[in-house]
């Protein structure tokens, strides 16, 4: 079998918008379905659309059961000609990007909703937890149920024992994230973080602390997906997609992950957008824990493996700083809402460049990178995939 | 170093009982592979037969060769521990009143990577080997242990969790009459128990060492007969609140199959002893066993069968027997069940002939009763669920295993 792959087509005359963000919640009693219908109709009251445009609908959301996007089509009543249901998790942001932007490019749709939504019922975490995949419930779950909290604890433990970083250098991250967060109106964490109290927090599954931990809560977000001449027609601010990768199940053979699929494909990304790294503006990981980010800069090329420790001391992370990162304050402020949590980055990404964030500005940002990361099936995050936008011309 | 086990307090009868809960039990079919290794005390992961990988977490396809021939065999349980963390906050009620837990990632030297419940003595970065053993949920987990036996290891609150150490438990022992109840009472006062309840039906009636076992230490002889229904419950009465591991030594040996036999008598005897006097048992115990399975150091841990491995096929020559005992092995899986919610275990322990006065003319190898209860406290220690003691039943349990047909062609033979 020959092993070199086809070159990759641009997204060229393909842009997202309208970025929509249904404010999160900690605990909700309305079911995945009502979020998702609220999102939908953001989407079209803000555009000026009625549903019926809609004839793409790619939908994330891990507490939907006992429906996927199809029983979603009745219960909203979209009529798309072109329909995904995408169970990444962390990953489904980008990964809906990218597939609805080829279906707009290959005419086989017009207008994608791309919809990240989950509700947070008392006691649902429990339950997704406990049966999430095959592997966690035979192998994970039994092992004190500690849930992503334990299984990070591990991975970040040997990251610690391995390359040196320090509980500090994962604080710096938090505290950046949360002074981006305190301008957003919707983060649910409201309070200033300082590295003292990020350190005197309380251990949850050594060396995770408490401010190590997202919040699980319920939210939605969604953006549009269409040709480049429909947005300009209808007057929407767009911004394009320079280049996309996608990977899963990279390296099994590492006994326990100190790297994402990013480190395969990062080559790939960079040459597809013809940019370098040093030329992004600002850049959204995906941070189920701060370790993942410390991943996503060395596998992004960002710096080299191992260096991400060094690397956080060398730079400010905040939105003024030398390395915006997480530029609304990303899921350890403002939430992890499910599948949303996949979306909240690309989100915020499209904001910047469209000059409409929720909280603080990047200045002149003009180009961003954002990442995805998603499904610890077992002892390690399987999805990985990330993004390069551009601000429209 | 694990620190010793103290010896658990007078309970204070006014303090609430905690209730017992399970972690979750819940596996996928192929995973109970596991379980069905750990029920023995082996160690035993997938192995294609196609490329010889070794996997974990059970799976239904080789992550090689995609091969579905995969296959549960003994392999070694040698590792290395690679990163540990204690784990403070757990959504699941059963770890939340057990915190802080440690759990860790133990690279095996037969290739896959293993999250693990660890033994206190584990250190990370060092040499660990691991143990399937059976949570109270009854499903298997992996236990990480110290590569080399550490002082009181056995104390380390992980695997007391995982077993049913007669150590600071308290043990009834149905029938004290015969040769393996006393072998039984003397190991369990050997393993640490804090006192050992022999049952004795008719106490005025003499029997052969009676005077031994009642010189035992911590040897206390009760009334009771297991074919007496008002006798059992009434023994359950005064003591089954502190009763942990209830042993069923009551027996009835008698040759002869079911047309050799001209009436029901022998059969009525032996059923009234044998299958109803393990109902009694089971109905009046088992209820403050299954309540008590979390109540402390000596919560209620096991109860114990012993049965003939001829409950698994039936052995012509003591065919009624056999019959009986098939009917009490049937009667313990259904005891496994009700008891599993309280994460009480019931442990088979299948024997062939004995060295008493009924397998008298049945040439050997023929099984000590001090065999027996060394291997039964062996296995309650380990938190095992089958054993097979002795050379005859793990010889019928191997051929049972590779052609049931043949064997029962070869007990039948004359």
């Amino acid at each position: 079998m020959p092993r070199e792959t086809a070159a990759r087509r641009s997204y060229d005359g393909v842009v997202a918008c309208q970025p929509v963000t249904v404010p999160y919640r900690r605990f909700s009693p309305e079911s995945a379905a009502w979020w998702i219908g609220r999102a939908l109709h953001q989407l079209v009251s803000q555009s000026g659309l009625r549903s019926q445009d809609l004839d793409g609908f790619s939908l994330a959301s891990f507490t939907s059961a006992p429906d996927t996007a199809i029983g979603l089509t009745q219960h909203l009543g979209l009529t798309p000609r072109w329909l995904d249901h995408i169970p990444l998790g962390g990953a489904s942001g980008v990964v809906a990007l990218r597939r609805a932007a080829r279906a707009v490019q290959a005419g086989d749709a017009d207008i994608v909703a791309c919809v990240g939504a989950d509700t947070n019922h008392v006691d649902s975490f429990r339950r997704t937890l406990s049966t999430f995949s095959r592997f966690a419930q035979d192998a994970v779950y039994p092992y004190a149920s500690g849930g992503p909290n334990a299984s990070f604890a591990l991975i970040t433990r040997n990251y610690m024992n391995r390359f040196g970083a320090r509980r500090e250098d994962f604080g710096k991250i938090c505290v950046a994230q949360r002074a981006n967060a305190l301008s957003v109106p919707h983060a649910l964490m409201k309070q200033e973080l300082t590295l003292d109290t990020y350190l005197a927090a309380r251990p949850i599954a050594d060396p995770i602390h408490l401010f190590d931990c997202t919040m699980p809560c319920a939210g939605a977000e969604a953006f549009l997906v269409c040709r480049e001449d429909t947005a300009r027609s209808q007057g929407w601010a767009g911004v394009r997609i320079l280049s996309t990768i996608e990977r899963h199940n990279a390296f099994p053979d590492d006994p326990i992950q100190i790297r994402g699929g990013w480190a395969m494909d990062v080559e790939e990304l960079w040459a597809m957008a013809d940019v370098r790294p040093d030329a992004m503006d600002f850049v959204e990981t995906y941070d189920d824990y701060p370790v993942i980010s410390m991943l996503q800069f060395e596998d992004l090329g960002f710096c080299g493996k191992g260096e991400g420790p060094d690397f956080v001391r060398s730079h400010s992370l905040t939105n003024d700083g030398s390395f915006p990162h997480n530029t609304s304050g990303g899921q350890l402020s403002v939430g992890q809402a499910g599948a949303a949590g996949g979306y909240l980055g690309l989100v915020e990404a499209m904001r910047q460049l469209t000059d409409a964030p929720l909280g603080s500005r990047v200045p002149d940002a003009r180009i961003g990178l954002v990442s995805g990361f998603g499904m610890i099936n077992y002892d390690r995050g399987l999805a990985s995939c990330a993004a390069i936008l551009g601000r429209a011309a | 170093m694990s620190a010793p086990l103290v010896r658990p307090k007078r309970k204070n009868p006014l303090a609430r009982t905690r209730l017992p809960l399970l972690p979750q039990g819940q596996r996928s079919r192929t995973a109970h592979g596991l379980t069905a290794a750990a029920a023995e005390g082996r160690f035993a992961l997938q192995v294609c037969e196609q490329c010889a990988q070794v996997l974990y977490p059970p799976r239904d396809a080789c992550p090689r060769c995609l091969s579905a021939r995969l296959t549960f065999k003994d392999v070694g349980p040698d590792g290395r521990l690679i990163a540990e963390t204690t784990v403070r906050v757990s959504t699941d009620p059963y770890f939340r009143e057990r915190m802080p837990w440690r759990v860790g990632t133990v690279q095996l030297d037969a290739g896959p990577v293993i999250v693990a419940h660890l033994h206190g003595d584990t250190v990370e970065g060092e040499r660990v080997r691991l143990a399937l053993k059976l949570d109270k949920s009854g499903s298997a987990v992996m236990l990480a242990l110290p590569a080399q036996e550490t002082p009181h290891m056995h104390a380390d609150p992980h695997w007391r969790e995982m077993t049913c150490d007669p150590q600071y438990r308290r043990v009834l022992i149905s029938d004290g009459r015969h040769a393996v109840g006393q072998a039984m009472a003397k190991a369990f006062c050997e393993a640490g128990a804090s006192i050992v309840f022999v049952g004795i039906a008719d106490p005025w009636k003499p029997y052969p060492g009676m005077a031994e076992l009642a010189g035992i230490e911590r040897v206390e002889i009760v009334p009771l007969d297991v074919t007496d229904t008002e006798s059992v419950t009434e023994l359950a009465g005064q003591n089954g609140g502190r009763i942990d591991i209830v042993v069923n030594t009551a027996e009835h040996v008698r040759p002869g199959g079911v047309i050799e036999r001209s009436n029901l008598t022998i059969a009525h005897d032996e059923m009234d002893i044998r299958y109803f006097g393990m109902l009694r048992l089971g109905q009046a115990f088992g209820p403050a066993l299954r309540f008590r399975g979390a109540d402390g150091t000596n919560s209620a841990a096991a109860f114990v069968n012993l049965l003939s491995v001829h409950a698994l096929m039936n052995w012509p020559a003591y065919g009624a027997y056999s019959a009986v005992e098939a009917a009490c092995l049937s009667a313990a899986q259904c005891m496994r069940a009700e008891l599993r919610p309280g994460g009480v275990k019931v442990l088979n322990a299948f024997f062939g002939p004995l060295e008493t006065e009924w397998f008298q003319a049945v040439p050997p190898p023929k099984l000590g009763p001090l065999a027996l209860a060394k291997a039964v406290i062996a296995a309650l220690k380990g938190g095992l669920e089958d054993i097979f003691v002795g050379d005859v039943a793990q010889d019928v349990r191997e051929r049972l295993d590779a052609n049931p047909k043949a064997l029962e062609r070869e007990l039948g033979a004359h």
